[in-house]
C-alpha cells in the first residue's frame, strides 16, 4: 500500500499575503500520526481538504532555492501540488526530471495549468500524456453552456457537468452542480487510453482559442475532445490530477452560484468544492486503493503449496483482496477478479468468487499440457490501482507409472501376442517331437 | 581375452608343431592391445594437461548436468525429469526427449567407483568417461578387424583408431558427448554382427542385438547400423551369398534390436514407424523369402521347382506392388515424407540449406572440405583405397561387410562434416588391413629372398597374423563350398583341418610367385613405416594443439606471451550471482546449455533444438528494432539478455557472425524478417554501407553498443572493419555487465515504461498540429465553425 512517511520536516508556513502576487509551489505531505494540520492559511486557492483530512501541507515559493522533494536519495513528501502555471523554472534542485522522477517512483501530483501555462508546466503535462493547447493565449471558450454571471462577458468562464461516469473516483455522491472553470483545454495523447482519463470534459459546442485575436484559422482542439480536467493513473499506480484551470481552486469559485446558460435552474453553490474533494481523495489513494494478499494454491483435498503440478490436477487458488477506505483495510467485494492459468496465452481463464470478507478463491482442472504456467491476475478496473500478481509454476506430464497399466481395448493385442507364444511353443514341440 | 582366441585360431595352421611360439605370439598381441588402450587413454589428456578438467563445449554442459541429475535423484526420477529451466515457458521433458546411454554410463561408473570409496566428483567422471571408451573402441575394431583379416590387421587397425584425429576431436577429456560411446557401440555392434556371421551363434546374435540397444540408447545415430546391415544383408543374398549363418545374424538383430529399441523412450514408436527403419523390415521379409525359397529349392524337384517359382513371382510381383504402393501412399501422406529433417538431408545434401535453416546453421552440419579429410584422417585417405582392393582378395562376407561399410561411410561423410566420425573406424580398419596386407607382403618377400633362413623358422607376428588371416578365409571359402549344411564349431574345424595341407602347399607355391624383389621390399617397408611415423606425428599435433582447446577458455599466443580468455565462465558467474533464481536469459541458442547448466538460470532456447518456432522466435528478436525485440522478449519473460561479441579480441564464432542465421531462422518462420533487408547487394557487412536494418536490429545494438568507447574508432577485429554506427543509446535496454575482454555482454530488459509520454516536443507538435490543423480544414463540413 501507499507508505505514509514519517514526517521527518516540520512545515513552516509562510505568509499568505505573498501568494496574490507569485504563484507558489504547494508541497503537500502525509504524516503518519494524523495531526490536525497545522497550517491554517487559506489563501486564495482554496485548500482546505486536505487540511481537513489530516494531511501535513508545506508550502514553498517557486522561486524558494531551497526546494527539494528529496534530501539523501530520500523522498521528503507523498505528494506534490504544483500551483504555479507560469513559472519557467523552480528554485533549488526541482526541475522537470525531479518531477518526473518524484512521480515514476510512486508519489502522487497535482498539477493546476492556465493560460500562459509555462513550457515547464506543459512539458510535466506532456511527460504524463496531456497536451495542452499549444496557443499560449488560448482558454476554453464554450458559447453555449457558459456560466450566466452579471456580466456578459467573452465566455471563458464555462460550467460543465461533464463528468466521469465513476463512483471510486468522485464518490457515491453525486455531483448535482456544474463545474465552473476558466483557463486552458488540454487533449489526451489517443494511445494512451488506459492510463489518462478525462474526468471533466468540455461541452461539444466548446473550442480553444484566444478570446482577445480574431480566429483565422479553425481551432485545434474543439468540442468533447478537450479536456478540462484529467487524471492519470501510472502502472505504478501512482496518481495525477492536471487540470487547466487554477482559478478552479479559487475560493470565489467554491462559493459562487452557478447557473448554465440556457438552463433554468440556478444552483447556491458551485460543484468545484464537492468535485476537487472527492478527485483529491482519489488522487491521494483515499479512494480506489487495493491491496492483494496471501496468494494461496493447492491441489483439491490439500493444504500444502506444490512446487510443481501435474497435468490434469484438479487445483484450487485463493486470494486476498483488500481495499484502503481512507481509514483502514476493508475486503474488496467485486464479481469480475478473474486468474489466469497462463503459459503464453491464456489456457485457463476463471472468474473468482469471494466472500464477502475479501477472500478470492476458485478451482479447475489444470490443462493437458505441460510447461511453465503462471497464475496471473491482472486486475484493472476503473478508478482502482491496478492488481497485477504472477506466481510461476511448472506443470510436469504424466511420469512413466502414472498411466494406465492395463487398457482395456488392447486386451485383444495381449491376447495375440500370449496365443502368438503359445502356439510357436506348441509348434515347435510337434515340430521337434512328432517323429 | 585376444590370447586364447589368436591361439585357437592359430592351432590349425600350418605351424601346429609350433604352440609355443603361437601361445607367445597370443601374449604380445595381449600386451599390444593393451597398450593401444593406454595410449588411446593418454593421447586424450592433453586437454586435461593443458587446460584444466572441465567439461567442454556446448552439448557436454547438458549431459554434464543430466549426469548431476541422475546421480542425485536416481533413474526413475531421471527418467521422469521435467526440465523448467530450459525451453521456458514450454520445458523440456528430458527423460523422453535425450538419449540415455552416455548418462547412464557415466552415472554407473560414478555409482560404482563411489560405491568402491573411491569419491570422485561427478564431472571428474564425466571429463575421462570418452577416453575410457577411446580405449575400449580401439579394442573393439580390433575385435571386429580380426574377425575379418585376422590379428594382425586387428592389431594395426586398433593402434590407427586408438589415435585417429577424427575420432580424438570428439572424445578428449572432457569431451562428454553421445559420440564418445556412441562410436565404441557402434563398432562393437559392427564386430558382433561379423562374429555372428562368421560362426552362426544365435549366443552372439543376442549379444549383438544388446549392443544394438546400447548403440540405441547412446546416438542418434544408430540409424546408420540399422540401414547399413541391412544393405549388406541385400547384399550378401544378391551376390548368392545368403546362408544360414546370415539369417542367424540378420533375423534375430530385427526383431529383438526393434523391441529393445522401442524400449529407449526417445525412440519408442519410432523403432517402427519412422522411414529410417522401413529398409530393414523390408530386408527382414525378402530374408524370409529367400530363406523358404531356398528351403523349397531343397525339397523339391528342379522341374518342381522352376514352376514354383514362376507361379509365385507372378503372384509375388502383384502383392509387392500392392504393398508397395501402400506404402508409397502412406509415406507420401505424412509431411515430411516420413522422414526427419537431419535424415533428408543425408539423402539429399541441398535438402537442409534448402528448407532447413537451424540444421544448415549448424556447423557440423555443413559438408567437409577436402583439407578436412586430409585434418581428420591423415594418411588413412590414402591407405583407403588400397585396403578395399585387399578386402577383395578374396571377398568374404566380413570383407565384404567392411567395404559396405566404408562405401557408405565416404558418403555420409562427404554430406555432413559430423559423420566423418562414422567414417573414421571405417578408414581405421581398412587402412588397418591394407597396412597388414603390405606388411605381408613385403617381409614375406623378404623372407624368400633373403637365403639361408628356413621359411619354417622366420615367423614375425606378421607372418602370423597373416597365416591365421589366410586359414580363416580358407575357412570361409570351405564353409561358402557346403553353405547349405549346417555348420557347427567343431565339425567346422574338422573339416578345416582336412583341407589344410593341399591348400597351404598351394600357397607356398603363391608366395613364391608374389615375391617381390628385396631391394624394393625393404624400401617399401622403410617407405610405409614413414608414413606411419607421419601419421603418429599428426595425431599427436592433431590431439595437442587442435582439438583439445575446451572452447570455454580460449587462449591465444601473441608476442608479448600467452593469453587467456575466461569471458564465458566470467559471464555465466556473473548471471549465477547476481541475478534472481528464477530471472530468464535469453541468449541464440548455441549458449543455452552453458547458461543452464553453469549459470542455472532459465533459458528460452537451447542446443536442443527441437521447437523450431521458439527459436526463430528469439532469431525474429534478435533481428528486430530495439522496441519490437523488447516486446517479443517481455512478452517471454525474459530479463536478460547475453550476447557474445568477438570484435575487440577478434573472436571469429560471435553472434555477429552467426547474424544471419537468426535472420534466416526468424524470417523462416515470421516472414517480415528479410535476408535481403540485412545485405548490400548481397553482401553481409557491418561497416558504413550497411543497410539500416542491420544497423537498427537489436543485435547490433546490443554487439557494438558503447564500442567505439574502446578505441575511439569502433575497430571490429573479427570483420576486420569500422563499425558503420557508432553512437547511439539503448532505450530498452541497458547493460548490465560485460566481460573482461568483452566476449559476453548482458543487458537487462528496462522495465516497462510507467506512463505513455504525450505525443511531442516542441518541434515535433508543430508539425503534428499543423498536420491536424489540416485535417481539420479538409473534413471543412464537420467543423460547425464555418
Amino acid at each position: 500500500m501507499h507508505s505514509l512517511r514519517i514526517a521527518d520536516r516540520s512545515p513552516t508556513p509562510c505568509s499568505p499575503r505573498r501568494f496574490r502576487h507569485q504563484v507558489p509551489l504547494h508541497l503537500l505531505q502525509f504524516p503518519q500520526s494524523r495531526l490536525r494540520p497545522r497550517i491554517q492559511v487559506v489563501p486564495l486557492h482554496l485548500l482546505q481538504f486536505p487540511q481537513s483530512r489530516g494531511f501535513d501541507l508545506e508550502f514553498k515559493l517557486a522561486d524558494d532555492p531551497k526546494i527539494a522533494l528529496q534530501r539523501y536519495g530520500r523522498y521528503l513528501y507523498d505528494a506534490l501540488i504544483l500551483f504555479c502555471p507560469s513559472v519557467e523554472r523552480f528554485g533549488g534542485s526541482i526541475d522537470l526530471a525531479a518531477i518526473i522522477d518524484f512521480f515514476d517512483s510512486g508519489h502522487d501530483l497535482i498539477i493546476a495549468a492556465d493560460s500562459n501555462a509555462s513550457d515547464l508546466i506543459r512539458e510535466v503535462g506532456n511527460e504524463c500524456g496531456v497536451e495542452f493547447d499549444e496557443d499560449p493565449l488560448a482558454v476554453v471558450i464554450d458559447h453555449i453552456s457558459y456560466a450566466v454571471s452579471e456580466t456578459e462577458g467573452d465566455h471563458t468562464l464555462i460550467a460543465s457537468d461533464d463528468l466521469i461516469k465513476s463512483d471510486v473516483i468522485l464518490g457515491s455522491k453525486r455531483i448535482v452542480a456544474p463545474i465552473l472553470f476558466r483557463g486552458i483545454g488540454h487533449s489526451l495523447n489517443p494511445a494512451n487510453n488506459w492510463y489518462v482519463l478525462k474526468v471533466l470534459s468540455a461541452s461539444p459546442s466548446a473550442y480553444s482559442a484566444n478570446p482577445k485575436s480574431k480566429l483565422s484559422t479553425p481551432p485545434t482542439l474543439i468540442g468533447s475532445a478537450i479536456s478540462l480536467v484529467s487524471i492519470v493513473q501510472a502502472r505504478n499506480n501512482a496518481r495525477i490530477l492536471i487540470t487547466g484551470s487554477l482559478s478552479m481552486f479559487n475560493n470565489r469559485f467554491f462559493r459562487s452560484g452557478v447557473q448554465k446558460a440556457g438552463s433554468q435552474t440556478k444552483h447556491e453553490k458551485s460543484g468545484n468544492e464537492q468535485f476537487l474533494t472527492e478527485i483529491s481523495k482519489w488522487v491521494f489513494h483515499e479512494r480506489g486503493h487495493l491491496k492483494a494478499v496471501n496468494v494461496k494454491h493447492h491441489k483439491v483435498g490439500e493444504t500444502d503449496e506444490p512446487a510443481l503440478y501435474r497435468i490434469n490436477d484438479e487445483l484450487e487458488y485463493s486470494v486476498e483482496i483488500y481495499e484502503w477506505s481512507g481509514t483502514s483495510w476493508e475486503p474488496y467485494v467485486a464479481n469480475d477478479v478473474q486468474v489466469q492459468f497462463y503459459m503464453m496465452s491464456p489456457y485457463v481463464l476463471k472468474t473468482m468468487s469471494h466472500d464477502k470478507k475479501g477472500l478470492f478463491s476458485t478451482s479447475f482442472k489444470v490443462p493437458d499440457v505441460y510447461g511453465v504456467f503462471q497464475f496471473k491476475v491482472e486486475y484493472q478496473k476503473l478508478g482502482y490501482t491496478s492488481l497485477s500478481l504472477s506466481k510461476q509454476i511448472p506443470v510436469r506430464p504424466y511420469k512413466h507409472n502414472e498411466y494406465e497399466r492395463f487398457i482395456p481395448a488392447a486386451y485383444p493385442y495381449y491376447g495375440a501376442a500370449f496365443s502368438m507364444m503359445a502356439g510357436f511353443f506348441i509348434f515347435s514341440f510337434v515340430h521337434l517331437y512328432s517323429k | 581375452m585376444a590370447a586364447p582366441e589368436i591361439s585357437t585360431a592359430a592351432v590349425p595352421t600350418l605351424y601346429t608343431n609350433n604352440a609355443l611360439r603361437n601361445a607367445f605370439g597370443g601374449v604380445l598381441a595381449f600386451f599390444i592391445l593393451l597398450l593401444i588402450g593406454v595410449m588411446a587413454f593418454s593421447i586424450r589428456l592433453f586437454s586435461v594437461i593443458k587446460y584444466e578438467s572441465v567439461i567442454h563445449e556446448f552439448d557436454p554442459y547438458f549431459n554434464y548436468r543430466v549426469t548431476q541429475f541422475l546421480a542425485k535423484n536416481g533413474i526413475y526420477e531421471f527418467w521422469n525429469w521435467f526440465d523448467d529451466r530450459t525451453w521456458y515457458p514450454l520445458g523440456r521433458v528430458i527423460g523422453g526427449t535425450v538419449y540415455p546411454g552416455l548418462t547412464l554410463t557415466a552415472g554407473t561408473i560414478w555409482w560404482f567407483l563411489n560405491s568402491l570409496n573411491i569419491p570422485l566428483s561427478v564431472e571428474t567422471v564425466c571429463v575421462f568417461t570418452a577416453p575410457i571408451f577411446s580405449a575400449f573402441a580401439s579394442w573393439a575394431t580390433y575385435l571386429l578387424t580380426k574377425e575379418v583379416k585376422g590379428t594382425g590387421a586387428g592389431l594395426t587397425a586398433a593402434a590407427l583408431l586408438a589415435m585417429v584425429p577424427s575420432y580424438i576431436s570428439r572424445s578428449v577429456a572432457g569431451s562428454y558427448d553421445n559420440e564418445a560411446v556412441a562410436i565404441f557401440a557402434l563398432i562393437f555392434t559392427f564386430y558382433l554382427y561379423i562374429k555372428t556371421l562368421n560362426t552362426g551363434s544365435l549366443f552372439y546374435a543376442t549379444l549383438n542385438s544388446i549392443a544394438y540397444f546400447y548403440m540405441v540408447c547412446s546416438w542418434g545415430g544408430y540409424t546408420f547400423i540399422i540401414n547399413l546391415i541391412p544393405m549388406h544383408v541385400l547384399l550378401c543374398i544378391v551376390t548368392g551369398r545368403f546362408s544360414s549363418r546370415l539369417y542367424i545374424a540378420y533375423a534375430p538383430l530385427v526383431v529383438l534390436g526393434t523391441l529393445l529399441a522401442a524400449l529407449v523412450p526417445v525412440v519408442g514408436f519410432n523403432a517402427v514407424m519412422t522411414s529410417e527403419h522401413f529398409a530393414s523390415f523390408l530386408v527382414f521379409i525378402i530374408l524370409h523369402v529367400v530363406a523358404f525359397v531356398y528351403y523349397i529349392k531343397g525339397t523339391l524337384t528342379p522341374k518342381m521347382f522352376k514352376v514354383a517359382v514362376t507361379l509365385v513371382v507372378s503372384v509375388g510381383l502383384a502383392v509387392c506392388c500392392a504393398v508397395i504402393a501402400v506404402l508409397i501412399a502412406l509415406v507420401a501422406s505424412s509431411p515430411t515424407k516420413g522422414w526427419s529433417g537431419r535424415s533428408l538431408s543425408l539423402l539429399d545434401p541441398t535438402y537442409a540449406s534448402k528448407y532447413i535453416p537451424i540444421i544448415a546453421s549448424v556447423s557440423e552440419h555443413q559438408p567437409p572440405t577436402w583439407p578436412s579429410y586430409f585434418m581428420d584422417i591423415n594418411v588413412l585417405a590414402f591407405l583407403v583405397p588400397a585396403g578395399i582392393i585387399a578386402c577383395f582378395s578374396p571377398l568374404s562376407d566380413a570383407s565384404s561387410f567392411v567395404v559396405l561399410y566404408i562405401a557408405a561411410s565416404v558418403y555420409f561423410s562427404g554430406v555432413m562434416v559430423r559423420l566423418m566420425l562414422v567414417f573414421a573406424p571405417a578408414a581405421c580398419i581398412t587402412s588397418g588391413i591394407a597396412l597388414s596386407q603390405a606388411f605381408d607382403v613385403f617381409t614375406q618377400s623378404i623372407k624368400f629372398q633373403l637365403p639361408g633362413i628356413s621359411s619354417n623358422k622366420e615367423v614375425d607376428a606378421a607372418e602370423t597374423s597373416s597365416a591365421t588371416a589366410e586359414a580363416q578365409n580358407d575357412a570361409v571359402k570351405t564353409e561358402k563350398s557346403e553353405e547349405t549344411s549346417k555348420n557347427r564349431p567343431s565339425k567346422k574345424s574338422k573339416k578345416k583341418e582336412k583341407e589344410e595341407k593341399p591348400s597351404t602347399k598351394a600357397k607356398a607355391e603363391k608366395k613364391r610367385l608374389l615375391a617381390l624383389p628385396l631391394d624394393s621390399s625393404v624400401i617399401s617397408l622403410l617407405l610405409l613405416i614413414l608414413l606411419g611415423a607421419f601419421y603418429v606425428v599428426h595425431c599427436v599435433w592433431a590431439a595437442a594443439e587442435a582439438y583439445s582447446a575446451p572452447s570455454i577458455v580460449l587462449t591465444s599466443r601473441s608476442h608479448d606471451g600467452l593469453h587467456v580468455f575466461d569471458d564465458f565462465r566470467e559471464a555465466y558467474a556473473w548471471l549465477r550471482h547476481n541475478t534472481d533464481v528464477d530471472d530468464k536469459v535469453a541468449s541464440w541458442w548455441d549458449y543455452g546449455y552453458q547458461t543452464t547448466a553453469m549459470a542455472n538460470r532459465t533459458v528460452i532456447v537451447d542446443n536442443n533444438t527441437w521447437n523450431n518456432t521458439h527459436i526463430a522466435t528469439v532469431g525474429t528478436a534478435m533481428s528486430s528494432p530495439e522496441k519490437a525485440a523488447w516486446e517479443i522478449f517481455h512478452s517471454l519473460d525474459v530479463k536478460y539478455v547475453l550476447v557474445v561479441f568477438g570484435g575487440l579480441v577478434g573472436y571469429p564464432s560471435d553472434d555477429i557472425n552467426k547474424f544471419l542465421w537468426m535472420v534466416r531462422i526468424g524470417g523462416g518462420v515470421f516472414p517480415h524478417i528479410k535476408e535481403p533487408d540485412y545485405l548490400r547487394d548481397g553482401q553481409y557487412r557491418i561497416d558504413s554501407q550497411a543497410t539500416p536494418t542491420m544497423l537498427n536490429c537489436l543485435m547490433y545494438k546490443l554487439c557494438y553498443y558503447r564500442f567505439v568507447e574502446t578505441d575511439g574508432k569502433g575497430f571490429d577485429r573479427v570483420r576486420q572493419t569500422e563499425i558503420g554506427k557508432k553512437y547511439f543509446k539503448l532505450t530498452h535496454f541497458e547493460e548490465v555487465f560485460t566481460t573482461h575482454h568483452w566476449m559476453v555482454r548482458i543487458y537487462k530488459l528496462k522495465p516497462p515504461k510507467n506512463r505513455i509520454r504525450g505525443k511531442t516536443k516542441k518541434s515535433k507538435s508543430k508539425t503534428s498540429s499543423t498536420s491536424s490543423r489540416a485535417k481539420i480544414s479538409g473534413t471543412g463540413k464537420k467543423n460547425p465553425w464555418h
